[in-house]
């Protein structure tokens, strides 16, 4: 499935990709423990599996690359560098957060790291992906764009208008499925004709590649040939990169529809001690793996507690930012 | 539609001839300006392009040329994408028009436009904003039939985030449009199938109309017609029969239906006591349900009638030309309402 040679990154990147894929395990952690302890009520479409990915796919990129992710974003946001504190904050709709509150955790965006949408709307973030890659083409920028979604966005026709129209535009754009398997509670079999996703490619003319997203090495490579191939102009990629989720479309449910071996299977696969043995076995010293789980431990408990005693926004922030200049509510 | 009216106020005869240009020429003029002025100005739309006709409608005829196809795209016939790259393009600062060829087709990129461009302002705190310009196409009159021809601008009226503007003759036409593309919020800029061709009095150069603000097309003080658009014309004719038999009539050109000039609307009112609501649009729902509304909230205990509107009939744009008529709203209705208002002194 992912390209025959890997080679693999230097140790700064490896323990970057560690950095960023713990972070995101242990933000994951916390919010589940806050929700299902009542200190917190949202819906939340936990990431956890998908870590490795957004790791590897975030290192591969510049921090002032574009991104446009979807509703389960949480891993693409930290990775990408959105302060902890502020998407915490956000999360919880305090006035503190990211988008004063205003958006939630389906609505992050975060202009200095590059996060311009998240989307709640299945596929609607590849359309707007287009529009950041036109800009960076027309403005010589040098940037990509790289926009996530899942593998049930491939049936929704935007999916479709959009890898046409960055293809013939030839955008600076990176079209990432996190195949995670299942569209909501439906297995990818019952609803996508085609046995592979990446099969979609070359239907477009589009460049096309199949990874393993929970491989870092594999991943990290991967995206950046993408980017590589989009800052030469030579245009967009769509990857198709196979992943698992733990915890069912959102929290609460109980993944009744996957069949037990299967989950079984994905848990003794789970990439977050799969890296961590994989790194040790490339003699990097287990205190220093310690020593970044230790120092995201007091990052991820800091931005939960200056949430928690952040103030929600006050009422009438609902009159502001409706349209450029204030009008009646 | 009557090319006439629009030709109406024309300047006075010893004047040297005023210099006239149709609606097709206002949208080019105000691209034009705006593209001359900002190179964040992109278009994007079908057959937009000069090797593909400068537009079915040739609302963008010559800008190819003149700015590139870098910045006057051709698309595929994919609405979603095109929205899509115009908000995306928007949100890094670019000024976007993007041509939707007719308002119908702007079905095809709703979630675009009411869950994106719309929203992404509010949504994010207001770190970003979508400066983007919907041109659209309709109207009925056309023989269109049922999807080239509908109004919808209550669609969009209704959705927090975006404006909705549109002309009564060619140099608001251009006046407005140029608004819009300076604007920092996504606007939905109507132009109607059946006036391209239709001439007035040419704006200067760099005239802009203000969005949010009426104009009031003739003064009067025994009724009020507000409308826009394609209703104006019908008002005026309308307002000139009555006016042989001594009625007054005041009319409100809202130019900007969303966010609609309030204060203009209720001072006129306050004025004449007596107001009639006219839109091409299905009455049902329209647009006009609202401006009444508004009325009726600020002005009941001022008011000597009831609020009139006028619409057209409920149903979907009709093929046969005799039933189109059946369908679309008259100057014979604006007509009788005015009379209905005046009925009770």
């Amino acid at each position: 499935m992912s390209p025959a040679h890997i080679i693999e990154p230097d140790q700064a990147t490896m323990l970057d990709i560690y950095r960023r894929a713990n972070l995101i395990y242990r933000a994951d952690e916390k919010f589940r423990a806050m929700i299902l302890g009542g200190q917190l009520q949202i819906i939340y479409y936990s990431p956890r599996g998908q870590e490795i990915l957004s790791a590897s796919l975030m290192a591969a990129i510049n921090q002032d690359d574009y991104l446009v992710t979807t509703y389960r974003g949480m891993h693409d946001q930290l990775a990408k560098g959105i302060p902890p504190r502020d998407l915490w904050a956000e999360f919880s709709g305090k006035a503190t957060g990211t988008c004063k509150g205003k958006g939630g955790p389906m609505h992050i965006t975060h202009p200095e790291t590059g996060v311009m949408v998240t989307t709640g709307i299945v596929g609607s973030g590849l359309p707007i992906a287009n529009g950041l890659g036109l800009a960076s083409q027309l403005e010589k920028d040098g940037k990509v764009t790289v926009v996530c979604f899942g593998d049930a966005s491939t049936n929704i026709g935007a999916f479709h208008e959009s890898l046409n129209m960055a293809q013939i535009w030839k955008l600076p754009v990176i079209f990432v499925c996190q195949n995670n398997l299942y569209g909501e509670h439906t297995p990818q079999a019952m609803s996508t004709g085609c046995k592979e996703l990446i099969d979609r490619a070359p239907g477009y003319g589009i460049r096309g590649v199949q990874v393993n997203g929970n491989d870092p090495f594999a991943m990290y490579q991967v995206a950046k040939e993408a980017a590589d191939y989009a800052r030469a102009g030579n245009g967009p990629t769509f990857i198709e990169a196979k992943t698992f989720r733990f915890f069912g479309h959102l929290l609460g449910d109980d993944s009744h529809y996957i069949p037990a071996e299967e989950m079984a299977a994905a848990k003794l696969a789970d990439p977050i001690p799969a890296y961590r043995k994989a790194l040790l076995e490339r003699q990097i010293p287990e205190a220093e793996l310690d020593a970044i789980d230790a120092e995201l431990a007091a990052i991820i408990a800091e931005a939960a507690q200056f949430a928690l005693d952040s103030p929600y926004p006050d009422a009438d922030e609902i009159r502001h930012d409706v349209l450029s200049q204030e009008i009646a509510a | 539609m009557n090319a006439e009216t629009a030709t109406a106020d024309a300047a006075p005869a010893k004047a040297p001839k005023p210099k006239k240009i149709n609606f097709t020429q206002a949208y080019v003029m105000a691209m034009d300006e705006a593209m001359a002025a900002d190179p964040r100005v992109i278009l994007m739309g079908e057959d937009i392009a000069d090797d593909q006709g400068g537009g079915v409608f040739g609302a963008t005829k010559g800008l190819s040329t003149k700015y590139g196809t870098d910045r006057v795209r051709s698309t595929p016939i994919s609405e979603q994408a095109i929205i899509g790259a115009a908000v995306g393009a928007a949100l890094v600062g670019y000024r976007p028009v993007a041509e939707i060829m007719l308002m119908n087709f702007i079905a095809v990129a709703m979630d675009q436009v009411v869950n994106h461009a719309a929203k992404l302002r509010f949504m994010s705190g207001g770190q970003t904003s979508v400066p983007l310009t919907i041109r659209m196409a309709t109207g009925a009159g056309a023989g269109f039939g049922g999807q080239h021809s509908d109004m919808l601008e209550a669609w969009f009226a209704h959705v927090p985030g975006l404006k909705v503007v549109t002309a009564s003759n060619p140099a608001d036409a251009k006046g407005l449009l140029l608004a819009c593309i300076q604007d920092d919020d996504p606007c939905l800029f109507i132009e109607n199938t059946l006036s391209y061709g239709v001439s007035g009095p040419a704006p200067e150069p760099g005239y802009i109309v203000p969005l949010g603000k009426a104009a009031t097309v003739q003064e009067g003080t025994d009724v009020s017609v507000i409308s826009y658009g394609t209703g104006i014309q019908r008002a005026q004719a309308a307002a000139k029969t009555l006016e042989a038999e001594g009625v007054s009539v005041e009319i409100i050109d809202l130019r900007t239906i969303a966010p609609f000039d309030e204060a203009a609307v209720l001072a006129s009112v306050a004025k004449t006591k007596r107001a009639v609501v006219v839109h091409e649009a299905v009455k049902r729902f329209g647009a006009g349900a609202e401006i009444s509304s508004v009325i009726h909230e600020n002005l009941f205990h001022e008011l000597k009638a009831p609020v009139e509107r006028v619409g057209s009939a409920y149903a979907p744009v009709p093929f046969s030309p005799a039933l189109e008529k059946a369908f679309m709203f008259s100057q014979d209705q604006i007509e009788t309402a005015i009379r209905k208002t005046l009925e009770q002194k």
